[in-house]
């Protein structure tokens, strides 16, 4: 998403193409149609005091845990790496928000900010997992993962912690169910925070470092970039999404339910972060298709449920989708389409490649 | 008698590339044949064919006699070719005795017998004068015994032939008598083996014939003592005598006394990969580094820039000695390094012209402040210009770049840093001619604007031409330097081919 | 540092880490050093030590399987549903259900091989998949009732002081038997080290690298549906919601016996050893009278430590 965005002469149909975003915005708009045919109440829209409701709403708000994490998990895999704690960190943030809140004097704001705090350290472990101990990022997160859920529940006392109902309770109310010029909170959260990350990194050369680790890490390291530094802040990012998610999570029930607060919820993310076109192995990535990710896929269980299919059950579906955007992405699946289509008509791609494809090969 | 094997015209192309043109090969029996060639001479590519790694698209291959072509390395293994690679394809975590028969153990009522499976793993390596514990994972073990160890499970499949591809880069002298005493006993068995190196001495101690692959084609058989290092080095560079008369007087006189010093090393080196070293490098003076495959000169100029650290000596720069190098304090002190391996260590192939050029730039400043967006389209505008990089536009993906092009984009990346001292490790390898005369004008076109230029090249006429001083490195050895009249392919190849003893 | 004295090390001390275990344990509460103890244990968390028995294959083999849990929650569910909604024979049912927990990871398994994708996806989306068809045979809890169930559950094994054996231990301690001949005797068991250490040497050697892996998560799939099977003969009845992140409990087993994650070194054996100390750390919480919670924290700080450990023992960072 780059390439469009700053491309001042004009855009080829093949940048148009390999635009990442453009896949999963597709299968938004097929499924909203199909929506539109067979559920024609899916669109209804209407004010109330002001604010607006609706399946689309609702679909928006109940997306924005998931936008907000997937952007996180964005910019982890666009280095190579993975965090499967997400959702642990998402429980033991909310739940020591809603601790603080009902166990402590202390306001909404030192609550929140208190938080967040422990969830970038959590995030910090990770990293350092990572990049000093060079743990392979999947253990590496997988520690946290397992015990992040129990750290939860021992902070909550094994129970759910509600918010307590004083002065500072609308505050941190409007957190979940708030309304702003007419949207709801949540939704407005998301996506300033998906906006920020965005001009954040395009802005600065932070996503040009990130694309550059993950795109080859040795030669960003003998390009002088401090691939450690980059690896470490992505993943305290992460960590500080999961955060976010936490409160907005905590906020919508007002209580933190630390068994089952963000269960499976970094598999939703990673869903999301592929669906958007962002591949495992690093390199490329896209905020925009990450988001549209997120909100396809609550689109998909919010349809499913209007056509009454359990919730439970929903999890069938999502594989499905996973699988297929892993086997689009497989190298071999892709290698395979390629023969196929080169067997048709020449493939520039190859004429193109150099003599130094081959003789590097020699190297030994 | 009919030979062992026997190749015919082998042809193997690549897209853009023709890796071997007709190349022709034999083995006896009981024979060690030395395979010689540089980076890109198609030795690599000879024996991917022959063990089925590639197809080949052309030529006959005959084992013992019978038209063969081996699909994959296991059939060639069946075949009766094994291979033991460099890095040894074994499984490092198993014992000794599993890996010689890993696959085949032996087994007693459908379960394996481990006792048998020693005893088998014994007497394999005892045809090899070996006595190891068998029972010991491989990798408590040195990579020269574990080499031994996979010629041992080579043999317990009967190969017919062994091909033993660069054995010994990682040996030390020892080790390598011992591989010696074990190809030694190959042979008076029947073996016939098939040796690649870049060692000479080691060449003219085991082989009894040498073959020498240049650009794809067989520019030499002989038997070894028909052969002298001069004219094997002269084989493999491809040298023409016939310019060295000429060469060097033409070269305009450069006065370099009064520049300033950017680098001294002062008995700088690292164990195993480069000899302790003094090397003195002004402004405005281009250095060749010569040297065969293996000679050390990669090792010696990732140690200027900080890739490896040093276990010995001092690195000064600007007259101060440094502490803790790497690329990051390099490039902030001017450096700037285009490595041998573009793929690996240079781009980073999914991003664009554009952010390539821009990465090292963009490293050195703060993660805040990132060069303009239109500063970065000048400036890559500008490189792409000068450099003449052929690209569809500087959002292209380097990825589908030329070799060439993907060389000028990395030199790009360096130069947009403006740096002092440029190290170019075989910048010109892969790409075309006029690339490569594109580039070496620019080198004497920087050096001339005071950028001290650290240069690699395997092509000597290539050092003659740019250099003002040539060092010449042999077996991990800085060995001598060449300058003024003396920097002539004649007397560099002399250095290169020089051996103490003879 | 050679691997032979790092395997000495990482298996002496996650049995040292026991050991300290049920030391401090036994002289803190009165009665912990009963075979009573011991058997519960077993019993308890069978299903469990069932399922990092058949993820210590597929770690071994260098890849991860994270679907066991749902294939525990879907069989336990789609077992009872059969037999008490359905009045199919248990023997029936097991067989059925065991053949779809083959047939599911052999499924994955041939993805991962074919397609080259990575484990931990494929095995994420069989999570996902496993976990919603448990709730589509039946969103709720299923009692079991029926004569076979009765009669097994009286199946015991005396060991003496009182104590017996139950069946679901019986059941662990048979495929750890199987297991462990698998693994020590056999060309298959070999070839799972062989892939794990170095696949592309495994490859080169000419071992059947591709019918290797399908296999192992075919029987790691095997396992779970076993696993599942198990569970309901302890809790005679099925829930869709069995077993939710049982996975990570299974890896966490098999890291802290000392089976690396990158594959190729390890075993059962260790894997019985972390599943004692992991049936422990419960059993001291509860003897304690402490929150659960605790023991995850200890589990997931023991697994931290182990990783830690392998990485600077085993497998020293490479000098770059």
């Amino acid at each position: 998403m780059t390439a469009p965005e700053i491309e001042s002469n004009g855009l080829s149909r093949s940048q148009l193409t390999r635009s990442t975003a453009i896949w999963p915005l597709f299968a938004l708009g097929a499924l909203l149609l199909l929506n539109a045919f067979a559920l024609p109440s899916f669109f209804e829209l209407e004010f109330l005091d002001g604010n607006l409701y609706g399946s689309l709403v609702d679909v928006l708000n109940r997306s924005s845990i998931g936008v907000v994490l997937a952007v996180g998990m964005t910019l982890v895999i666009a280095t190579g790496g993975v965090d499967l704690s997400v959702g642990s960190v998402l429980a033991i943030t909310g739940t020591v928000a809603a601790t603080l809140m009902a166990k402590t004097e202390l306001g909404v704001t030192t609550a929140v900010l208190i938080s967040i705090a422990v969830a970038m350290l959590a995030g910090a472990l990770n990293g350092l997992l990572v990049t000093s101990l060079k743990i392979e990022p999947v253990i590496a997160t997988l520690v946290l993962m397992v015990s992040g859920r129990g750290i939860a529940k021992y902070i909550a006392g094994e129970q759910v912690i509600s918010v307590p109902r004083d002065e500072a309770f609308a505050a941190f109310d409007w957190i979940g169910n708030g309304h702003l010029f007419g949207l709801p909170v949540p939704t407005l959260l998301a996506l300033s925070l998906a906006l920020v990350t965005f001009f954040v990194v395009r802005k600065t050369s932070i996503g040009l470092l990130i694309e550059s680790v993950g795109g080859n890490a040795a030669a960003s390291r003998a390009t002088g970039i401090n691939d450690r530094m980059v690896k470490l802040f992505v993943y305290v990012f992460a960590a500080f999404c999961a955060g976010v998610a936490g409160l907005i999570d905590t906020a919508y029930i007002n209580a933190s339910d630390p068994v089952n607060a963000g269960v499976f919820t970094e598999l939703d993310a990673i869903f999301a972060v592929l669906v958007g076109g962002t591949a495992l192995t690093g390199g490329r990535f896209s905020l925009t298709g990450s988001i549209v990710g997120a909100i396809l896929l609550q689109t998909l269980l919010t349809t499913m449920y209007a056509y009454g299919v359990a919730s439970d059950v929903a999890p069938v579906p999502k594989a499905g989708v996973i699988l297929i955007v892993c086997l689009l992405q497989s190298t071999k699946v892709r290698t395979w389409f390629r023969k196929r289509a080169r067997g048709q008509q020449g493939n520039p791609a190859t004429a193109f490649s150099s003599p130094a494809d081959s003789s590097s090969e020699e190297a030994s | 008698m009919a030979p062992l094997l026997s190749i015919r015209s082998l042809e193997k192309r690549f897209p853009g590339v023709i890796a071997l043109a007709g190349v022709d090969f034999e083995l006896q029996r009981g024979e060690v044949h030395a395979l010689m060639g540089e980076n890109g001479a198609g030795k690599s590519t000879l024996i991917k064919v022959l063990t089925g790694v590639h197809a080949r698209d052309g030529g006959i291959v005959e084992l013992d006699g019978v038209s063969i072509k081996a699909s994959s390395p296991r059939h060639a293994e069946s075949l009766g070719i094994s291979t033991v690679y460099q890095e040894v394809n074994l499984v490092p975590q198993l014992s000794v005795a599993e890996n010689i028969s890993l696959g085949r153990q032996p087994r007693r009522w459908g379960l394996i017998s481990w006792r048998r499976l020693a005893q088998k793993a014994d007497t394999a390596l005892k045809q090899l004068g070996l006595s190891l514990d068998v029972r010991r994972p491989l990798s408590s073990y040195s990579i020269a015994i574990q080499q031994l160890v996979a010629i041992a499970r080579a043999i317990d499949i009967d190969a017919k032939m062994l091909i033993l591809d660069e054995p010994t880069s990682s040996l030390d002298q020892q080790e390598v008598e011992l591989l010696f005493s074990v190809m030694n006993r190959l042979r008076d068995q029947g073996m016939g083996i098939v040796f690649v190196t870049h060692f000479l001495d080691q060449v003219y101690e085991i082989s009894d014939r040498i073959t020498v692959l240049r650009s794809g084609v067989n520019v030499g058989t002989a038997a070894t003592g028909n052969m002298d290092r001069l004219g094997l080095i002269q084989r493999m560079l491809g040298a023409k005598w016939s310019a060295d008369t000429v060469e060097g007087q033409t070269r305009p006189e450069k006065s370099l006394d009064d520049k300033l010093i950017v680098l001294q090393t002062r008995q700088l080196g690292r164990r195993g990969s480069i000899e302790p070293f003094d090397l003195q490098i002004r402004e405005g003076e281009v250095i060749g580094l010569a040297g065969l495959l293996g000679s050390g000169r990669t090792e010696l100029v990732r140690l200027l820039f900080g890739l490896n650290s040093a276990s010995t000596g001092t690195l000064e720069v600007d007259g101060q000695p440094v502490s803790r190098w790497s690329p990051r304090k390099a490039i902030d002190a001017g450096f700037a390094f285009c490595p041998e391996d573009r793929k690996r260590e240079g781009l980073v192939e999914q991003l664009t012209v554009r952010e390539n050029i821009l990465l090292a730039m963009q490293a050195a400043r703060s993660v805040g402040s990132p060069v303009p967006l239109r500063r970065q389209l000048e400036i890559s505008r500008t490189y792409v210009d000068q450099l003449n990089i052929k690209t569809p536009g500087v959002h292209t993906r380097t990825a589908t770049l030329s070799g060439g092009n993907q060389q000028k984009v990395l030199l790009a990346r360096w130069l947009a840093t403006k740096p002092r001292l440029l190290i170019l490790d075989e910048p010109t390898r892969g790409i075309d001619i006029g690339t490569k005369a594109e580039i070496e004008a620019l080198i004497c076109e920087l050096s001339a604007a005071g950028l001290a230029v650290v240069l690699i090249s395997s092509e000597l006429e290539d050092l003659v031409r740019c250099c003002d001083r040539v060092v010449v490195l042999r077996d991990r050895h800085v060995v001598g330097e060449v300058t003024g009249d003396e920097l002539n392919q004649r007397c560099m190849m002399e250095m290169l081919a020089h051996h103490d003893g003879t | 540092m050679n691997q032979r004295w790092s395997k000495l090390v990482s298996t002496a001390s996650t049995a040292s880490v026991l050991l300290l275990l049920w030391i401090v344990a036994g002289l803190a509460f009165d009665n912990f050093w009963s075979p009573f103890v011991v058997a519960d244990l077993f019993s308890e968390n069978a299903f469990l030590g069932i399922s990092a028995i058949g993820m210590t294959l597929v770690i071994l083999s260098g890849g991860i399987d994270l679907s066991v849990g749902s294939v525990i929650g879907f069989t336990t569910i789609f077992v009872a549903t059969l037999i008490t909604d359905h009045s199919v024979s248990p023997w029936l049912a097991w067989l059925t259900a065991l053949l779809i927990g083959t047939g599911f990871g052999a499924m994955m398994g041939f993805l991962i091989h074919v397609f080259e994708l990575p484990a931990f996806l494929v095995t994420l989306a069989g999570l996902f998949f496993a976990r919603g068809m448990a709730f589509f045979v039946k969103p709720e809890s299923v009692q079991i009732r029926s004569e076979t169930y009765e009669w097994l559950s009286s199946c015991a094994v005396p060991t003496g002081g009182g104590a017996e054996l139950e069946l679901t231990t019986l059941i662990l301690l048979s495929v750890f038997a199987i297991a462990l001949v698998t693994l020590n005797l056999t060309r298959f068991g070999r070839n799972i080290f062989a892939i794990g250490g170095s696949q592309s040497s495994a490859q080169l050697m000419g071992l059947p690298v591709g019918r290797t892996k399908v296999l192992v998560y075919a029987i790691s799939g095997f396992c779970s549906a076993l696993a599942g099977i198990t569970m309901t003969l302890y809790m005679d009845s099925g829930n869709p919601i069995n077993a939710t992140a049982l996975e990570l409990d299974a890896i966490a087993i098999v890291v802290i016996g000392g089976t690396l994650l990158s594959g190729g070194v390890g075993g059962v054996t260790g894997t019985m050893l972390g599943f004692l100390i992991y049936g422990t750390i419960y059993q001291i919480t509860y003897f304690a009278s402490l929150s659960s919670s605790l023991a995850t924290i200890a589990i997931g700080a023991l697994l931290l430590t182990f990783i830690m450990l392998q990485r600077l023992i085993v497998a020293p960072a490479e000098a770059e």
